[in-house]
């Protein structure tokens, strides 16, 4: 953790500019998050539609799998997953 | 405080006077909804967009919440922006001006003085000001049609300023200034421009360096965002003062955050806010006529709320009256407490008297009677003026 920056060293608004660190959203996450099996995935992108941060990781057009820095265990994904491909897991849960 | 050097004077109500200052301001996006007193403002504004006058993007929003949504955005994106409200719609507004103080948006807005409801009223009082005296927005209040129009072009370069970036209201007392045609002297439109100058925002929304705007804050950092603002009304402070110094080498004419009006010998002063100075001016100066020695302090600036020059002004005045405009029922009313603040430790006895609460006439024999009471030590100066009270 970098140490908390004084007021005078803030940009007026608290404005966020390019090159700023990536704050990670994940931290509130609790009990709960996705997993996917890539192997049911229909790539519809719908889990990346929906997602309400950048928990979706996409490369080209890809569903490639979950950022849990960004996720918050909403279940949206899961919830909206047509292929059933989804399914949350106890926080614990090791996935790849 | 002015000394005219004009050639011409044109006749016109605050409201037309502020548009006029519009017009040669010429923002970009002025996004609006109308309500009374400020109706003719924006009026007269729309005619000049209509007339080919003025250039900017007119939104007719759908609400004053939305008005300011709209004017955060745009402000923040780069574009120049104005508006304008009273009452009830600066109180709908409310939520999003404290969101545009601490976004840094340099909003202008011109806000006619109205009581807010209830019982709903359309005459001016500042209550509605007072809605937002803790957002971080700056306020001027004017005395008059002529201040109107140079506060407007003034408040321009200091909502603006890097050091500022807050929003400014320009607060004209409803129907009073607003709708009350006077001799108003205009500056050619291309000083007016000089002056003004163009805007550029520090970090704007899109571009080769986009950013973010308005993140979200924790208790790690809320506290430290938030006081960005007081950092930044203290600054512009310092700033408003040379801004004036700066316009008045433009127009001749000097409005200075605070106002001391003969007050350099007196025995008893009023502190008071807008059109009613004129008012009280005279009482002063028939009383002065007759050897009393009073005086008056005009506040032009209430946020920042100018302490240091209050508390010198006043040092040498044993009996001071703070007239507001408002109330704050069950507490001391805004502008006293300013004032008592100011004074702390002074040797001053301050009365704190509430008048003119939904537009209720301000007599001179209203003023005198203040001061009179101020003579008598004993006595007691009327907390609220002219209400009928009693069984």
């Amino acid at each position: 953790m970098a140490e908390l920056r004084r007021w005078q060293q803030l940009p007026p608004g608290g404005i966020v500019t390019p090159g700023a660190p990536r704050a990670r959203t994940g931290g509130w996450r609790t009990g709960v998050k996705p997993r996917v099996r890539l192997e049911a995935c229909v790539n519809c992108l719908l889990c990346w539609l929906y997602c309400p941060d950048a928990a979706v990781r996409v490369e080209g057009e890809t569903f490639v799998g979950f950022d849990y820095d960004y996720c918050k265990g909403c279940e949206l994904c899961a919830e909206m997953c047509p292929a059933g491909a989804i399914e949350m897991v106890p926080e614990e849960t090791r996935v790849d | 405080m002015s000394t005219e050097t004009a050639t011409s004077l044109d006749l016109l109500t605050g409201g037309e006077a502020v548009a006029h200052a519009m017009r040669q301001i010429d923002p970009d996006v002025v996004p609006i909804y109308p309500i009374t007193p400020q109706t003719p403002i924006i009026q007269a504004f729309a005619k000049f967009v209509s007339d080919g006058r003025a250039g900017g993007e007119l939104v007719n929003v759908e609400s004053e919440h939305s008005a300011m949504s709209a004017a955060v955005g745009s402000a923040l994106a780069g574009a120049r922006t104005m508006t304008a409200t009273s009452s009830q719609g600066l109180a709908l507004m409310a939520e999003v001006v404290y969101i545009a103080a601490a976004m840094r948006a340099p909003i202008v807005t011109a806000l006619g003085n109205r009581a807010l409801s209830g019982p709903i009223n359309i005459h001016c009082d500042h209550s509605d000001s007072m809605l937002i005296r803790d957002s971080g927005a700056i306020q001027l209040f004017v005395e008059n049609a002529q201040e109107a129009y140079d506060a407007t072009l003034l408040a321009v370069r200091l909502a603006e300023h890097p050091d500022v970036l807050l929003p400014v209201f320009v607060c004209l007392d409803g129907f009073t200034i607003t709708h009350s045609a006077e001799p108003v002297s205009l500056l050619p439109d291309d000083e007016a421009k000089l002056f003004v100058g163009e805007y550029r925002v520090p970090h704007p929304l899109l571009g080769a360096e986009p950013t973010t705007q308005g993140p979200f804050a924790m208790p790690d950092y809320y506290f430290e965002l938030r006081h960005q603002q007081v950092a930044a009304m203290a600054a512009a402070e310092g700033v408003l003062e040379s801004l004036v110094d700066e316009l008045a080498g433009f127009t001749g004419r000097r409005y200075d955050p605070l106002e001391a009006y003969r007050l350099d010998d007196a025995a008893r002063a009023l502190v008071l806010m807008g059109s009613t100075a004129g008012t009280a001016k005279d009482v002063v100066d028939d009383l002065r006529s007759r050897a009393h020695p009073v005086g008056l302090l005009r506040i032009g600036s209430f946020r920042p709320f100018p302490t240091a020059a209050v508390r010198a002004a006043l040092a040498r005045v044993p009996d001071v009256a703070v007239l507001d405009r408002a109330d704050s029922p069950g507490g001391a009313p805004p502008l006293f407490s300013e004032v008592a603040a100011a004074l702390q430790g002074g040797r001053a006895r301050l009365r704190s008297v509430v008048y003119g609460l939904g537009g209720r006439d301000f007599h001179p024999e209203d003023v005198e009677a203040v001061f009179d009471s101020l003579h008598d030590r004993g006595g007691h100066a009327p907390a609220y003026l002219g209400l009928r009270s009693g069984r």
